[in-house]
């Protein structure tokens, strides 16, 4: 099966000169019709980034300067800007991590809606509606036809992300990027939302990259895992390889960090140091500064070893050290 | 919306009621008008007579409450000088008034909101800078200078447009206006341009700074994910944004403009309140000048009340009536 999405050594950066951020660096992966793969990183880690260049949402002074994004065997880098907006919301859609924000405050969601589905589609405003009503059924609001009347501050948090996801499925598009959807949420809306996008992922077919900070939610979700860290992917594979066996000791420093993995009492374990600035970030491997096992040789930059479950680490960590 | 009226409705009059005791003991307090219509040589018999007359030789607090008496039958007191109920006086120069104001704040508006906008999508390009150092000469460039000068160019040196006066006017829908001929409207424009520059840069102003501010907001890029049209962004979702502040700022600049255009009605000898005002003070002509304010209260009034009304029409946050 061709993959729908490739990524091929994509670079985003941001700004030039002693300015220059190298956002995202390199960063490869693929995503199969029907599959879930979990962006995982700390803030800063190029994973949103990553995700707006997909959309080619990237604003000056960013730019993706290198690199390719082959969607269904089309480049989108360098399309030109009518051709990749007839994608946008189309073909490929984004839910945003703020559903508070994400919606216009002085449009109706009807407004919202239609115009999203008129955007692609030649049909009267009528016929949109109908679609966008339907749609926001489908994705557990309840009332439709009236709450198409609402506006977006007459919802609350889940509700507005729930017409997010809405807008994102209403023209059943083959790729969702979720950028932390459920991040401003309530534990209790969270798990609703992740059911839902789950079930509406496997029902429609749809590949699905799931952006999160929060390697928990990622791991009861996502087929497959890719762990960035100071915009490159450190290690990525099947999602129960990667968490059965890490091999980078970043990816290890996340799970050991979770609550969940600490018994009860016990002091979590976080990762010492912080993510190192995008302005100066340590040659070789970026997380050499954090390490507990870094060595001279980290000086230099370790490639992506391994097949199915590859990593990018000097001393990769024995398998069976699972937390 | 009901209560909301009527609450407003009560404030109204609470707020005319003061602006009537301010301004009746603040005219009384410039001078007394006796000396300004009775001849130096008149005897003391004369004088006492014509002060009898006009009720000038009664006490302060009897004068205001004959005058509040008189005010409530919507008598606000005949002019000394034209022996005219002075309401009439000023509703008579009102309209040519209104229309220059109106011209001036659509002329101000059309220009406005479109440079306002080139100016805030690309944000210090030349263009930008072009019109922003244009806005800096509205601002601060002296009104009456501004007025000599658009004179001096278009009348005295090109000969292209008349430089004082009001044209002929004609009824158009039972309305006296100048645009019901070519001469009329030929007059118009110098005074009206003159009074929409500084007016213009403030909408330019106010339209860039919106547009810079909006524009980052995450519902601009979740509209772009969408797939929406450039176009449809800016027009739709950024500038109905943006007319909000706008709507406010404008809604009171309108009532000045009418209350204070007297210095272009000056240079263009336009026969409006704002000369009428200036006449009236020089020769303290109390009632004319009370009816003035007390109309420029109203009117402000009045705006305010429609400003309000369209905040609640663009701004579905903020209902009319409910606390």
């Amino acid at each position: 099966m061709t993959p729908v999405l490739v990524v091929d050594n994509l670079e985003t950066r941001f700004g030039s000169g002693a300015g220059l951020v190298r956002a995202v660096d390199g960063v490869s992966f693929s995503i199969d019709r029907g599959e879930i793969l979990g962006l995982v990183g700390e803030s800063g880690s190029g994973k949103s980034i990553t995700g707006f260049s997909i959309l080619g949402l990237i604003e000056p002074p960013g730019r993706v300067a290198g690199g390719r994004i082959l969607f269904q065997g089309e480049d989108l880098v360098g399309l030109p800007s009518e051709r990749l907006r007839r994608l946008r919301g189309k073909k490929i859609a984004m839910i945003f991590q703020d559903p508070m924000m994400t919606l216009n405050p002085v449009l109706s969601i009807e407004t919202q809606m239609v115009e999203a589905v008129l955007a692609h589609d030649a049909v009267s405003w009528k016929e949109a509606r109908e679609r966008a009503r339907d749609t926001l059924g489908l994705v557990g609001i309840p009332s439709p036809e009236e709450r198409l009347k609402a506006y977006p501050h007459q919802f609350s948090g889940g509700m507005r992300q729930r017409v997010a996801i809405a807008i994102a499925l209403l023209h059943r598009p083959d790729l969702i990027i979720a950028d932390e959807p459920t991040t401003a949420l309530d534990v209790t809306i969270q798990s609703q939302i992740l059911f839902e996008v789950r079930r509406l992922a496997t029902e429609f077919g749809m590949a699905l990259i799931w952006i999160s900070h929060d390697l928990g939610v990622v791991a009861s979700l996502a087929d497959r895992i890719a762990v960035m860290y100071a915009g490159r992917i450190v290690e990525t594979g099947f999602t129960d390889d990667v968490l059965d066996r890490p091999a980078h000791p970043y990816t290890r420093g996340l799970m050991d960090a979770l609550p969940a993995n600490a018994a009860r009492g016990e002091k979590l374990r976080p990762i010492p140091g912080l993510s190192p600035s995008p302005l100066a970030r340590p040659g070789g491997c970026a997380f050499r500064t954090r390490c507990f096992a870094a060595t001279e040789i980290c000086q230099q930059e370790p490639v992506l070893q391994g097949g199915d479950h590859s990593f990018r680490c000097h001393h990769p960590l024995p398998a069976g050290v699972a937390a | 919306m009901t209560v909301f009226v009527i609450r407003r409705l009560m404030q109204s009059i609470l707020v005319l009621a003061a602006t009537a005791v301010i301004v009746f003991i603040g005219v009384y307090a410039i001078g007394d008008p006796a000396e300004m219509l009775i001849a130096p040589d008149a005897t003391a018999a004369e004088r006492a007579q014509v002060e009898a007359s006009l009720g000038l030789d009664k006490p302060l607090p009897v004068q205001f409450l004959a005058f509040l008496g008189n005010a409530l039958h919507g008598d606000l007191g005949r002019s000394f000088v034209f022996n005219q109920p002075s309401i009439s006086l000023i509703l008579e120069r009102l309209p040519a008034t209104l229309e220059l104001a109106l011209v001036a704040i659509l002329i101000a508006l059309v220009l406005g909101i479109p440079l306002g906008l080139i100016a805030g999508l690309k944000p210090r390009s030349v263009t930008d800078e072009t019109i922003m150092t244009g806005s800096i000469l509205g601002f601060s460039l002296p009104n009456f200078w501004q007025g000599m000068m658009l004179v001096m160019i278009f009348s005295v040196w090109l000969g292209w447009l008349p430089s004082s006066g009001r044209g002929p006017t004609g009824h158009i829908f039972g309305i006296e206006t100048s645009f019901a001929s070519w001469e009329g409207i030929r007059h118009l424009i110098l005074p009206a341009i003159n009074l929409a520059l500084f007016k213009l840069a403030l909408v330019i102003r106010l339209t860039r700074t919106g547009v810079r501010e909006t524009m980052p907001l995450d519902f601009v890029k979740f509209a772009r994910a969408k797939g929406l049209t450039e176009r449809r962004v800016v027009l739709v979702h950024v500038l109905k944004t943006i007319m909000i502040p706008l709507v406010t700022v404008i809604g009171m600049e309108i009532g000045s403009l009418i209350a204070f255009g007297v210095v272009t009605e000056t240079i263009f000898a336009w026969p409006g309140i704002g000369k009428l005002l200036i006449d009236s003070i020089m020769r303290l002509d109390r009632p004319v000048v009370v009816a003035y304010l007390l109309v420029v209260v109203s009117l402000f009034i009045l705006l305010n009340f429609a400003v309000d009304v369209l905040y609640s029409i663009l701004d579905p946050r903020i209902r009319l009536g409910r606390n």
